[in-house]
């Protein structure tokens, strides 16, 4: 199963260059849905725990407005990403010392009122944020190159899939090592942990600032590639579709956060080309028929038809 | 004699108006099987849950090998060396038995270590070698959630040695154990511990495994020891067989 | 700060008088979603859109009403009617087709099919009533206006929103109160809510309690919806508002705490109406202060109970 997840992980990186070649305005959607893969990476890792967070997309709006902020003074992409994925990485660790303290409801909830004062603050402080109008990103270097808009947007893309790639290939060994394991042992038997001689909060808020740092790295590439940052990026609707795609694409592989994210990406602009009125109605019939009939997800369909093959 | 491995002196802890510890001293020498006995409620399960950090005592205090380690978060008291098992196995159910007890010694080596990746094979190793002992082996593959109570309890106590303590403490080790499979438990763990060179102290109900397994019994009575000595002469003192034992058969 | 007092006593009191009124909707709507939560062990994500859907209905019901010819007091009974029905037809729908399928099941598969329910049910309105602001105020305005002095002048104020609002919270909570503590049903409630095992064990029909429960919550999330619909604009958007507003009440007072909700809704209207009095950029932010400093203290919530976990 490993080696064919490593098989498909390929193929479908190689499948989203060639859609990007073929239709350039896939690579928009594509280098959206990566970012999100690598943020919702962070969700799985919180969700092996046994923990759901309705705020997480507070550290993509973060590390967002951070890289708009920086942009007009800083007008490098490289350093951009890595200030934007800082600012949420540091934010992380506060606020996960506050609520790795906290599990199940709780935390949920936590989570929620977390970002939604971060997200007022970002819609009220007009003089700063200019609230719902948002900030437009300056076209930044990349790499020490000024790159036309098309050229910058395969730049973009190109860093989003492999940092994808890196990430997955990241959360796999996590997941694997003693502290993922813990990690679900967290979800089962805490007291347990403690009695075995591990702290269990702080394997929890080792999970909490990992996900909050690849939180800011999609951030800052969808910063870089809407080039408008608004503080609906960190309202809790976008936490909860972060939530969905871990769902959609199955916390059973690595590869499950971008099948989902694709799949998310896809089906809003498919549906809301056909429907304007009714994309998120669909969005959530789609939830709904995963969650009531294939629980586990994109990645647990596949396992699935994979087994039915192997054993006929 | 040598110095006691733990020793308790004054325990006491009340839960509202209940004194689950009332005045407690107890002294577990290195290398003993120590049985606590009792009625329910007696607060046997209270003096584990103190030495184990799990319950802080109002009063008194407990050291163990020397040290104070009243009041210390059940993770440090860990780490020095003193384990614990539970009544209700606490076992990691979405693992499997060896996934459970290879989590314990990389709890025991440090799970932050940077060099787990390498020491994964010898947890490995280790972790069925310590099922073999318990004799868990065709069990290793199994989830956890989906073992009998007996293998449960032995899989409980499994993640407890691998700790590799000095002290183990054991909450009815056998309880909820079909009558058929109680003697062969008891044996495999007697000679797990033996080998191990562990100090035991069990919460037991069933007066035959204590009779023939501890080397002093502590019996338990109102969060008071009522009497402490060898199990051939606890158990025929008729004061201990009208207010303790004849409760227990009754119980 | 004696003297600071002093000189706003005037606004604070204005503050008092509009905090009341959102207190009472905010308390309608967390009280149903503590009582789902408590009883079902769901966190309804969908209850905001509950409410707004409430808000719609009962305006459509007010312009309906109007059309028959019917007088302006028809007004006041048709908010009532139209949360009764948003309540009557969708709750029972929303827990035998789709909640009763996921229970037992994980947390957080729980949460979601609620947010898919959230976002099917968004654009349910969006499709029923457009994306323009829907307006229909003739309930506040029949009950006209009540004088109250200010500095020396007077403010008028809608009686609506003086006493209707409030009246209604005041009248739910005490009827909420006596329904759980003194009929059989409530009691069945209590019980689920409190030891679920047991409460089953005794021969509870569960199925029947979590059908009846979350059409209840239902109708008061509809009904806080309903009658905030004649004090201003209805527009997309307040669903989600209202759900995140209501969580930190719940999360603030203690899940399942019925009077500890109402005073924390209390505590949070009041907080926000002085904060639109004298820092309106702090109105949205008030409420999750609130409740992030309570729970730093008291992370069982104000008025809620810890257990030990037996080992």
């Amino acid at each position: 199963m490993r080696r064919f997840e490593t098989l498909l992980g390929l193929a479908a990186a190689v499948l989203m260059v060639v859609a990007a070649i073929l239709a350039p305005w896939l690579k928009f959607v594509l280098t959206i849905a990566l970012a999100k893969g690598i943020a919702v990476i962070g969700i799985m890792l919180l969700l092996r725990a046994g923990q759901v967070s309705f705020g997480h997309a507070v550290f993509i709006g973060l590390s967002a407005y951070a890289v708009a902020f920086l942009a007009p003074a800083v007008p490098e992409a490289l350093v951009l990403l890595i200030a934007g994925t800082a600012v949420a990485t540091v934010s992380g660790l506060l606020i996960g010392l506050f609520v790795s303290r906290y599990r199940e409801i709780f935390f949920g909830m936590l989570n929620l009122a977390l970002s939604m004062v971060i997200y007022s603050v970002l819609e009220k402080f007009y003089s700063i944020t200019k609230g719902t109008d948002g900030i437009r990103v300056e076209l930044p270097r990349f790499a020490g190159m000024a790159l036309e808009r098309a050229d910058f947007e395969w730049a973009i893309f190109a860093l989003a899939l492999v940092l994808a790639i890196g990430f997955a290939l990241f959360a796999r060994l996590y997941l694997a090592s003693p502290m993922g394991q813990a990690l679900s042992a967290i979800k089962t038997r805490e007291t347990r942990l403690e009695f075995m001689g591990v702290p269990a909060r702080q394997v929890l808020l080792s999970a909490y600032v990992l996900s909050a740092l690849m939180g800011g790295v999609a951030g800052a590439l969808i910063a870089m590639t809407t080039r408008h940052v608004t503080p609906l990026l960190a309202y809790w609707t976008a936490s909860g579709e972060l939530v969905f795609i871990a769902i959609l694409g199955g916390a059973g592989s690595v590869l499950g956060p971008f099948l989902g994210a694709v799949t998310f990406e896809l089906v809003r602009i498919y549906a809301g080309a056909a429907v304007a009125d009714a994309w998120q109605m669909i969005l959530g019939g789609v939830l709904l028929a995963v969650i009531l009939f294939a629980p586990g997800g994109l990645w647990g369909m596949i396992q699935g038809a994979l087994r039915r093959r192997a054993a006929p | 004699m040598s110095e006691p491995l733990l020793s308790a002196r004054g325990l006491r802890l009340a839960f509202g108006g209940v004194r689950a510890a009332d005045g407690i001293d107890l002294d577990v020498l290195r290398g003993e099987f120590l049985a606590i006995i009792g009625p329910n409620g007696a607060g046997k399960t209270t003096f584990i849950n103190m030495t184990t950090g799990y319950l802080r005592p109002q009063a008194g205090t407990i050291t163990y090998e020397g040290q104070p380690i009243t009041g210390l978060q059940p993770r440090a008291i860990v780490r020095r060396g003193v384990a614990r098992s539970f009544q209700l196995p606490q076992l990691f159910t979405e693992h499997t038995v060896e996934e459970n007890v290879a989590l314990a010694l990389a709890a025991r080596d440090g799970v932050w270590s940077p060099l787990a990746p390498l020491l994964r094979p010898r947890w490995r190793d280790e972790a069925r070698e310590t099922l073999e002992r318990f004799g868990l082996t065709a069990l290793a593959d199994a989830r956890a959630d989906a073992l009998n109570e007996g293998a449960r309890k032995l899989a409980d106590i499994a993640m407890a040695v691998a700790l590799k303590p000095r002290l183990l403490l054991m909450d009815e080790p056998t309880s909820g154990v079909a009558a058929s499979e109680k003697m062969g438990i008891v044996e495999t763990l007697v000679r797990v511990l033996r080998e191990a060179k562990v100090t035991a102290v069990f919460v037991e109900h069933d007066m035959d495994v204590v009779e023939r397994f501890a080397d002093r019994v502590a019996v338990w009575s109102q969060g008071r020891i009522a009497a402490l000595g060898p199990p051939a002469e606890v158990l025929a003192d008729p004061v201990v067989q009208r207010e303790v034992i004849g409760i227990e058969r009754h119980a | 700060m004696a003297e600071w007092f002093q000189d706003n006593s005037g606004l604070l009191g204005l503050a008092l008088l509009d905090g009341l009124a959102s207190a009472g909707l905010i308390f309608l709507v967390a009280v149903g979603l503590n009582l789902v939560f408590g009883v079902l062990r769901i966190v309804n994500v969908a209850h905001g859109s509950l409410y707004a859907i409430g808000a719609y209905a009962a305006a459509s019901v007010g312009i309906f009403f109007a059309s028959l010819g019917l007088p302006a007091w028809a007004s006041l009974p048709a908010l009532f009617i139209a949360a009764a029905l948003v309540g009557v037809v969708l709750g029972p729908l929303i827990e035998r087709f789709i909640l009763r399928r996921i229970y037992g099941q994980e947390e957080v598969l729980q949460l979601l099919v609620t947010f898919a329910l959230f976002m099917i049910l968004e654009d349910v309105q969006k499709l029923i009533w457009g994306v323009q602001p829907v307006q229909h105020d003739v309930a506040m305005r029949y009950l006209g206006t009540f004088d109250v002095p200010f500095a020396g002048d007077v403010v008028p104020f809608t009686a609506y929103q003086l006493f209707v609002l409030p009246g209604v919270a005041l009248v739910v909570l005490v009827g909420l109160a006596w329904f759980l503590r003194r009929t059989l049903t409530g009691r069945v409630i209590v019980a689920v809510t409190t030891d679920r095992e047991a409460a089953t064990a005794m021969g509870i029909d569960a199925r029947r309690v979590f059908l009846l429960t979350f059409t209840f919550g239902a109708i008061l999330a509809a009904l806080g919806g309903a009658l905030s619909s004649p004090t201003g604009a209805i527009v997309p958007g307040i669903g989600p508002q209202t759900i995140v507003l209501s969580f930190a009440v719940v999360a603030t007072a203690g899940l399942g705490q019925t009077e500890g909700a109402a005073l924390t809704a209390l505590m949070i209207g009041l907080g926000r109406s002085i904060a639109v009095y004298f820092e309106p950029e702090l109105e949205v932010v008030v409420p999750y202060i609130i409740m992030l400093a309570v729970l730093l203290v008291r992370p069982q919530g104000l008025f809620g109970t810890t257990t030990t976990r037996r080992i």
